[in-house]
């Protein structure tokens, strides 16, 4: 079937099967190959994207549940080549090593730091109950979000 | 005053952009032309005969390309996929080595060996073709545990492997130790498990292989840390192709740990499937294949005994341990259990007996090889549980029992009595530097504020040592290594004066862009936005061993050394010609070549321009360019070792294990990059906490595994850690240029038995005296009960 699906403010139109999931119409149709998949039970968050701005995990939903909606994935949150504040922040904070679950956790940040640009250390770390990292222990991701939610508050960036 | 950028640095990373914007580029963000896909059937069952295969249906499917099973892979005379390491008995006989076809011939022996393989235009197509395949399976006897396939009667996973023994390996000198023992005031006895893992790199592995029939060529994109050991393996044993027309790709690949050392069977599969099929061919593990077809690690039974002299002075160690290595043999599964695990047992302590046997067993579970640690974690679990035991049944502070035997720095080098000797450490200053961060002397005060709430404060104690830098190749030789275990480098300065480095290591996440730029940095003052590092192709590098076992700096950034002094050398002969002096007498330093004593100098990049551009060159007795390689063969192991403090309260009436506080001062030797030595630490601890407290792959007696999802199987999430207290206290490695030792296991290493002596301690006034790992809620409070019940 043929659906438009406007993602990083682009509309495109793809023709896929009724069944496609929302991560493989970007991984595969859209060749949008940052949003990553690290398991296939809706545990490990690296295909988190965000729909109509808020967090979702992109193997949890159809693409065609996804028409009419504004999707934005890590290729979307840069702006004119300067780096969103979080994104900014996991690199000042060394808040990646193998970068697999980072646009995950980058775009699930956001949302958090959307909602609640003060976030203590508990907050954070429940926040992120739906993303698993493998190579940090957390501890710098923590610190990058904390710092990244300032900046964005800071800056006045979404 | 250090170089900006170089040695000592905290180098924001080099590599994290890409990554940030979702420009990396993994395995599986490649389609190639023309991109077909595979997908395999795997056995269901841990042991049963292939009585027949029907894939008639598969085979007219849509979209099917080819459907490929043991007998093609046979006809094509494809090799086994071979083991790295011969291990010996103790009555020198080989250890037993079954073949391991790339598709089942026969029989399978554990779920999730492949069977048939699809091929099609697409995955769905795949996927619906492998649905349509009949396997006839007549199952038999399984075993999986230890307990099971060693008891007797056991069925057999391979025939020819009496007793399920691959091998029967052992170290020391058990004279000597039984003499200690029979000297000994006090003799302390242990039996413990080391859980079975799953190594769960976030990225599930993921190959690609392309023959290109025009040039007779291969290529295959592969999530390995090793792509030149892939090449040799393929080469020489398993696709029977020489080195110059198969290149191997190893692009960014999301995490390791060990898994993605070895060849697998798929990247073969994959690679001969583009051959039959003339289209590039690619397979990605979903997550519950990746479960049962990713070697696990650990899964150790051993029971110990520690003597010790009327003083509390260690006497002698003596080990026994049942390791278990799975249905077949993976690419260093032998290595692990005996020299990564028996050669690290005298720990930090001075002991001057040890006597160990290890029996490797075989089971039908899938295969078993190193993960973060590989055989240390093994050990360090075991010596520091023994010791924490002993000092509860002396009545002695553990930290005064360790620090009472450890190896004092005045006694380097240190000749242990399992084979290894040890450069240089310095286990008392970790052991203070770690007491010190997690203020120690106010530990009363914590346990009663706990107490306050209703919970149980516990503190555990570990102090540990690691082999790191695999490692002199002609040692390794010796043991059974069938390969060398060097490194090598290639240095290319350009003529403007930047940098390529080229490293026969392979980064999956430790920052080896920026840290080995910053060697470049500190050695040529070349700033490290000028120096580009380049690694995971074997089409671009000369050569290389790969990353695994803490060795990239060791032994990679080693070579890298090697290669910038021979730059230097030749540098030094461009810039005497330049400034009309004596070779003798230039020195280099701050990015300048300098006649000595004069303020006559040439920078580096002056001098890379004359290599280039050699108009005035002395090219009767020196080529233009600037461009070395080296190979770095190590002289020894590097010993990073250190101290891991931990505290937990726990809720009596839950079970519950809170880890409140983690302190650790490791001694890694010399860093270069701080920010990514902390970062290395913080994800080692992070693995083993989950270790002790949350991880197991368990399979049940039919040779099942029960929790092969990330529903079951249970990792570190954020609100299961603290934030890590980490120091360091550097002695310098005796023997390699950097004086560095390696840093990427040290948490998974040190902490695991830290968190059980902690769990013990807070349980100890409620009776409890042993749990085992992971000390899961339930665990925990049933020895709760069952030590009340016991009162």
């Amino acid at each position: 079937m043929a659906i438009t699906l406007r993602v990083n403010g682009q509309a495109h139109t793809i023709d896929c099967p009724s069944s496609t999931l929302l991560v493989e119409a970007l991984r595969d149709n859209l060749r949008l190959t940052g949003t990553h998949v690290g398991c296939d039970s809706s545990q490990c968050g690296a295909c988190t994207v965000h729909v109509d701005g808020r967090s979702v995990k992109s193997c949890t939903m159809l693409a065609a549940e996804a028409v009419g909606s504004d999707v934005t994935t890590i290729e979307g949150l840069a702006k004119g080549g300067e780096l969103h504040p979080m994104q900014a922040a996991f690199a000042d904070h060394h808040g990646l090593q193998c970068g697999f679950c980072t646009p995950g956790m980058v775009m699930s940040a956001v949302d958090l730091c959307r909602r609640t640009p003060k976030a203590s250390e508990h907050e954070v770390r429940h926040w992120l109950e739906g993303n698993l990292c493998r190579c940090t222990g957390y501890h710098n991701i923590v610190k990058a979000v904390q710092a990244g939610g300032a900046a964005m508050a800071a800056k006045g960036v979404k | 005053m250090a170089t900006q950028g170089g040695i000592g640095a905290s180098v924001k990373r080099k590599e994290d952009r890409r990554f940030l914007v979702g420009k990396g580029q993994y395995t599986d963000d490649i389609v190639l032309p023309d991109q077909a896909y595979a997908v395999f059937v795997r056995s269901p069952h841990a042991h049963a005969k292939l009585k027949k295969i029907d894939v008639a249906a598969a085979r007219t499917s849509p979209g099917v390309l080819a459907v490929l099973t043991g007998e093609d892979v046979a006809a094509d005379q494809l090799g086994g996929i071979p083991c790295g390491w011969l291990v010996k008995s103790k009555d020198g006989s080989n250890m037993v080595e079954p073949p391991h076809p790339a598709l089942a011939q026969g029989s399978v022996r554990h779920v999730g060996d492949p069977v048939v393989m699809i091929v099609a235009d697409t995955k769905a197509h795949a996927r619906a073709a492998a649905a349509l395949v009949d396997v006839d399976y007549q199952v038999l006897p399984a075993v999986a545990h230890l307990a099971d396939a060693t008891a007797p009667n056991a069925p057999l996973v391979w025939p020819e492997a009496k007793g399920n023994v691959c091998y029967d390996w052992h170290i020391g000198d058990p004279a000597r130790t039984d003499a200690a023992f029979k000297t000994a005031a006090h003799v302390i006895e242990l039996a413990l498990t080391n859980n079975r893992l799953a190594p769960n790199a976030m990225e599930p592995r993921c190959a690609n292989g392309w023959y290109d029939a025009a040039n007779d060529h291969y290529t295959l994109y592969t999530t390995s840390q090793n792509p030149h050991l892939i090449r040799l393996l393929m080469a020489a044993f398993t696709l029977h192709v020489p080195e110059h027309k198969l290149r191997i790709i190893a692009p960014d690949v999301g995490g390791g740990f060990g898994s993605k050392i070895y060849h697998y069977a798929e990247e073969l599969l994959v690679t001969w499937a583009s051959r039959r099929t003339g289209r590039p061919v690619k397979w990605t593990a979903d997550r519950m294949e990746a479960f049962i077809s990713d070697a696990h690690g650990r899964d150790h039974r051993s029971t110990a005994k520690l003597a010790l002299d009327k003083n509390h002075k260690f006497l002698g160690l003596q080990v026994h341990t049942y390791a278990n290595l799975g249905a077949y043999l993976s690419t260093f599964a032998s290595a692990v259990p005996t020299y990564l695990y028996g050669t690290l047992l005298s720990g930090p302590y001075d002991l001057p007996a040890i006597y160990c046997e290890v029996l490797a067993i075989f089971t039908n579970t899938v295969p078993v090889d190193a993960y973060r640690g590989a055989g240390r974690p093994e050990a360090a679990y075991l010596l520091e549980r023994l010791v924490d035991k002993a000092a509860r049944e002396l009545n002695v502070d553990p930290i005064e029992l360790r620090r009472k035997n450890m190896i004092q720095p005045e006694q380097f080098p240190y000749q242990t009595q399992v084979a290894l000797q040890y450069d240089i450490g310095n286990y008392q200053a970790t052991l203070d530097l770690a007491l010190e961060r997690i203020d120690y002397k106010n530990l009363a005060k914590r346990k009663q504020a706990s107490a306050a709430n209703g919970k149980l404060r516990g503190f555990g104690v570990s102090t540990y040592i690691e082999a790191c830098g695999l490692a002199p190749s002609a040692l390794a030789g010796a043991l059974g290594a069938r390969a060398g275990l060097y490194e090598a480098a290639n240095v290319r300065v350009h003529p403007t004066g930047s940098v390529s480095v080229f490293t026969g290591t392979h980064s999956h996440g430790q920052g080896h862009e920026t840290t080995f730029a910053q060697l470049i940095t500190e050695k040529l003052g070349v700033p490290v936005e000028n120096v580009e590092v380049v690694h995971g192709d074997t089409d671009r590098i000369p050569f290389g061993m790969g990353t695994y076992g803490s060795r990239s700096l060791a032994v990679g950034g080693s070579a890298i050394i090697k290669a910038v002094d021979k730059i230097i050398d030749k540098g030094k002969k461009i810039a005497a010609h330049l400034l009309e002096a004596n070779v003798s007498d230039i020195e280099f330093g701050n990015g300048q070549y300098r006649v000595v004593g004069t303020d006559r100098v040439k920078a580096f990049g002056e001098v890379a321009f004359a290599a280039y551009v050699p108009h005035n060159y002395p090219l009767e007795t020196l080529e233009p360019g600037l461009e070395e390689s080296a190979f770095y063969d190590p002289k020894n192991f590097t010993f990073p070792g250190g101290t891991h403090l931990v505290e937990v309260e726990v809720d009596p009436e839950t079970g519950v294990v809170e880890v409140a506080d983690v302190a650790i001062a490791d001694d890694v030797g010399v860093i270069v990059n701080p920010m990514i030595v902390d970062g290395q630490a913080h994800g080692g601890l992070a693995q083993g906490i989950g270790q002790a407290l949350l991880e197991e792959a368990v399979y049940d007696a039919d040779g099942q595994l029960v929790n092969g999802t990330y529903l079951g199987y249970v990792m570190p999430r954020a609100a299961d850690l603290p934030m890590f207290k980490v120091g360091n206290h550097v002695t310098a490695c005796t023997h390699n240029p950097l004086g560095v030792k390696g840093v990427g296991e040290t948490g998974a290493i040190g902490v695991p038995p830290a968190v059980i002596n902690a769990v013990l301690d807070a349980l100890a006034p409620l009776g409890v005296t042993d749990i085992s790992m992971p000390a899961t809620p339930e665990k925990v409070w049933r020895a709760i009960q069952a030590a009340k019940k016991g009162a």
